[in-house]
C-alpha cells in the first residue's frame, strides 16, 4: 500500500517529531510513503474566522495535490476534520482527496486492520479526545486499541478524556481568560489520574495542555500518538 | 468589531473565569444534573433514534410554519380563546398592557417564560404600575435579586442553598435557615397571597399544539398552573417556533424536554390549555390569550442554512454541555438565551453586528451539538454566523488584509517557507512577544525546532 501524507502546517513547523515518528511506523507496517512537498495549510483558520472564500482557495489547491492519492493520512484530526467535513461545504461537493483523507489512528486500525504497531512505552498514561478527533470524526476507540497493544503502556482514562482543552486556534489568543479556564480543568482531570503522559491523536489539544503544565511546573508530559506508537 | 456588549462580555467572562468559587457552584449543579440526565436518557429504549424522531417533526413543523400556526389559530379561537400576532418585542408588550388596562390589572403572577424576558416585559409592566410576581422558586429569587435568569431551565444555577438563605434575610427579612424545605416554605407562604390577589396570569409554553389549539406547559412547581387557572384573564406569550402539529407528539417531546431539561421521566406538573372557562367548568380563567411571538424569528426562518435553530425546545442541554458556559457563567453572555443555542440565535434575533462575537467565543468542541435533543447543529452554526460575520464586515480592516497575506503566503510552498522561517526567527529570539502575549501571558508556548517536517523529508526523509 502507498499513501500520501498530509503533514499540517503547525505540525511541519513546530512538531516535525510527529511526523516523522508517523512515517516511522508507517513504514514499519509496510505502507509506502510519499510527502507532497507543495503542502502548505489546509485552511483551518481562516474557515473557522469566517474567511471562507480564502479557505476555499486552499481547498482546491489540496484537492489538487492530493488527486491522485488513493490514501492521505494525517496526524491530526482536527485537519483531518477540515479536510474530511468542512471542505466539501465549502466546495460543494466532495472530492476522491477528501474522501480518501484519513486521521493516523483511524488510518491503523479501520484501514490497514493493525491494532499492534510493535511499540514498547513503559509508562502509566492517559488519553485525552481531540473534539475534532471525537465529534468531527467519531473516533474514539481506535487510539485506545492502539494504546492498549503498546508494550508496558498503562492505560488510565481520565474522568473528563471527552472535555475540550480548550485551544480552539484563535480561540486561544481571542478569548485567553476562557482558553485558560478550560485548560485548568483539563490539566485538573489529567492529574487526578497519576499518570506521567497525556496522548492524543491532535498537537495542538497538546501544545495547549503543555503550555499550562509547563507554566505549573508540573512533572506530566504531552506526547502524541504517533511518538508513542513510534517507541520501541 | 469592538462594541460595548462585547467588551462588557470581555470583562464578564474574565471576572467570572478568574472566580474560583462561582466555576465550582457551576461545576458541582452540573455535575449533579449531569447524572440525573444520564439516567434520564437511559428510560429511552434508543435516545438516538428519539432524537432523530424530534427532530424531524421539528423540521416539518418548521418547514411548513404558515400551516401550522394558521391551523393553531383556528383551533384557539374555535376553543374561545384570542389571538394575537406580535412581530416585535414592542407590539407585545404592547398588547399584554391594553389587556391589563382594559381588565384593570394591578397585579400580575407569572410563571417562568424566556419570551416575557426576551420582550422585557416585567420593566414594561412596572413602568405602567403594575406590579409583576415571579412564582417560579428560581425566578422568584432572581426578582427579588434584582437580577436576570442565569440560565434557561434552572435561572438560579450560579447559587447555593446558603446563598439564597442570606438572600431572603435581606430581602424578605426571613429568619437564617439552612433547610431547603424551610426556604422554599417562606417562597410559597409569600407567593400564595399574591396567587389569590392577582389579576392576571402571564405564563409562557413550552409546546403550541396546532391540531387542538392547545399549549402545553411543563414545570414542577405547581405555579404555572396556578398562575394560569386562578387570575381572571390568563396571557401566554409564545414563541412562533413552539409549534408541533399534533397533540400526540407531546408523547414523544413531553419526556425529551424533561430527560434533556433535568433527567426527569416527566416534569411534576404537565398542563395543557385548551381555552378560557366554559359554562359548567368550575375554574379557569374568563379570558385566554395567546401572543405569538415573532421578533427576528421569521429572519432565522428565511436562513435556509440555520432554520433548524427554530427546532430549540429550551431545554437547557447545550448549556450544561458547553465547556465555555460552564466557566464564564450564564450572565456574562448578556443576552437572553445563554450558551451555544444563545451564540447562534442572538445574531438572527437582534443585531448580528452587535452579537457576533458570541459566536467566536467558542472553542467549537461540539459538545453542543452531541447533546442537542432536537439536533440542531449548534457548533456548525456558529461557523455559520462567523462566516456572515465577515461576509458583512464585522471582522474590520486589519484582520481582513492579515488574512489576505495570510492566505498569499499559503499559496506557495516558496513563499511559506520563508515566513516560516521568519517566524521562527522572530519566535526563538522572543520577538514575536506583543502577538503571542494572550497566550504567554499564562501559558508557555513552544520553542520551534531547528529543522521542519519539510526539511527532514527533503533531506533525510524520502530516502530512508
Amino acid at each position: 500500500m502507498r499513501v500520501a501524507l498530509f503533514i499540517p502546517c503547525f505540525i511541519d513547523q513546530l512538531f516535525p517529531n510527529v511526523g516523522i515518528a508517523m512515517v516511522t511506523v508507517l513504514r514499519r507496517l509496510q505502507v509506502e510513503v510519499d510527502y507532497p512537498p507543495e503542502q502548505t495549510c489546509c485552511g483551518q483558520p481562516a474557515f473557522n474566522t469566517g474567511y471562507w472564500d480564502d479557505a476555499r482557495a486552499l481547498a482546491k489547491r489540496y484537492c489538487e495535490i492530493f488527486a491522485d492519492a488513493d490514501a492521505i493520512v494525517s496526524p491530526s484530526g482536527s485537519c483531518t476534520a477540515m479536510v474530511r467535513n468542512f471542505y466539501p461545504e465549502l466546495l460543494g461537493k466532495a472530492t476522491k482527496a477528501t474522501t480518501h483523507t484519513y486521521e493516523f489512528a483511524e488510518f491503523l486500525v479501520k484501514k490497514l486492520g493493525v491494532t499492534d504497531v510493535g511499540a514498547k512505552f513503559p509508562q502509566r498514561v492517559t488519553y485525552h479526545d481531540s473534539c475534532h478527533a471525537l465529534r468531527e470524526l467519531r473516533i474514539k476507540d481506535e487510539p485506545r486499541q492502539l494504546l492498549r497493544r503498546v508494550r508496558g503502556l498503562e492505560l488510565i482514562e481520565m474522568d473528563q478524556a471527552e472535555t475540550c482543552c480548550g485551544f480552539g486556534g484563535t480561540f486561544s489568543v481571542k478569548f485567553p481568560m476562557i482558553s485558560y479556564a478550560m485548560d485548568e480543568v483539563k490539566v485538573s482531570s489529567i492529574q487526578k489520574t497519576g499518570a506521567e503522559y497525556v496522548v492524543s491523536t491532535d498537537s495542538s489539544c497538546l501544545m495547549q495542555i503543555d503550555g499550562y503544565l509547563r507554566r505549573q511546573n508540573l512533572p506530566i508530559k504531552t506526547i502524541s500518538l504517533a511518538e508513542v506508537l513510534a517507541s520501541t | 468589531m469592538t462594541t460595548v456588549a462585547r467588551l462588557q462580555f470581555e470583562r464578564d467572562a474574565t471576572v467570572k473565569t478568574a472566580d474560583l468559587r462561582h466555576r465550582a457552584v457551576i461545576q458541582k449543579n452540573i455535575n449533579t444534573y449531569d447524572i440525573a440526565v444520564a439516567k434520564g436518557r437511559a428510560r429511552f429504549a434508543d435516545w438516538q433514534n428519539a432524537r432523530s424522531d424530534a427532530a424531524a417533526i421539528k423540521c416539518e413543523t418548521i418547514n411548513h410554519l404558515d400551516r401550522y400556526l394558521e391551523q393553531f389559530e383556528q383551533n384557539v379561537l374555535a376553543n374561545g380563546g384570542h389571538i394575537f400576532w406580535a412581530e416585535t418585542a414592542e407590539d407585545a408588550r404592547g398588547h399584554v398592557l391594553e389587556l391589563a388596562r382594559r381588565h384593570g390589572v394591578h397585579k400580575v403572577v407569572k410563571s417562568k417564560s424566556m419570551t416575557t424576558e426576551e420582550i422585557h416585559l416585567n420593566e414594561a409592566l412596572e413602568a405602567e404600575g403594575i406590579h409583576p410576581i415571579e412564582t417560579d422558586l428560581g425566578e422568584y429569587i432572581c426578582q427579588i435579586r434584582g437580577e436576570r435568569p442565569y440560565h434557561i431551565v434552572t435561572p438560579v444555577m450560579h447559587l447555593t442553598k446558603a446563598d439564597i438563605a442570606q438572600t431572603f434575610q435581606e430581602k424578605l427579612g426571613a429568619p437564617p435557615t439552612d433547610s431547603a424545605e424551610e426556604l422554599t416554605m417562606i417562597a410559597r407562604a409569600k407567593l400564595r397571597r399574591e396567587f389569590m390577589t392577582a389579576d392576571m396570569g402571564i405564563t409562557g409554553g413550552n409546546f403550541a399544539i396546532a391540531d387542538t389549539g392547545m399549549i402545553a406547559l411543563t414545570e414542577n412547581e405547581g405555579n404555572a398552573r396556578l398562575s394560569f387557572s386562578l387570575p381572571r384573564v390568563h396571557v401566554a406569550i409564545v414563541g412562533i417556533e413552539k409549534l408541533i402539529p399534533r397533540l400526540e407528539d407531546l408523547a414523544l417531546f413531553w419526556p425529551l424536554l424533561s430527560a434533556s431539561g433535568t433527567g426527569q421521566a416527566i416534569t411534576a406538573y404537565s398542563s395543557l390549555i385548551g381555552g378560557p372557562r366554559h359554562e359548567r367548568e368550575v375554574d379557569g380563567p374568563q379570558e385566554f390569550h395567546v401572543i405569538l411571538l415573532d421578533n427576528g424569528r421569521t429572519r432565522l426562518l428565511a436562513d435556509i442554512e440555520q432554520r433548524d435553530a427554530l427546532h430549540c425546545i429550551r431545554c437547557g442541554a447545550c448549556l450544561n454541555a458547553c465547556p465555555v458556559y460552564k466557566n464564564i457563567g450564564g450572565h456574562a453572555y448578556g443576552t437572553t438565551y445563554q450558551g451555544p443555542i444563545g451564540s447562534v440565535i442572538t445574531p438572527h434575533l437582534r443585531d448580528a453586528q452587535k452579537w457576533s462575537h458570541l459566536s467566536y467565543a467558542s472553542s467549537l468542541c461540539g459538545a453542543c451539538t452531541n447533546v442537542c435533543p432536537v439536533r440542531i447543529d449548534l457548533h456548525h452554526h456558529l461557523l455559520h454566523n462567523r462566516r456572515n460575520a465577515v461576509h458583512s464586515g464585522f471582522d474590520g480592516p486589519i484582520q481582513r488584509l492579515l488574512f489576505r497575506v495570510w492566505l498569499w503566503t499559503m499559496q506557495s510552498p516558496v513563499r511559506y517557507a520563508i515566513a516560516a522561517k521568519l517566524g521562527n526567527f522572530a519566535l526563538r529570539r522572543g520577538m514575536a512577544g506583543p502577538l503571542l502575549k494572550p497566550w504567554t501571558a499564562r501559558r508557555e508556548f513552544p520553542t520551534p525546532p531547528k529543522h521542519s517536517f519539510k526539511e527532514y523529508w527533503r533531506e533525510r526523509g524520502r530516502r530512508a
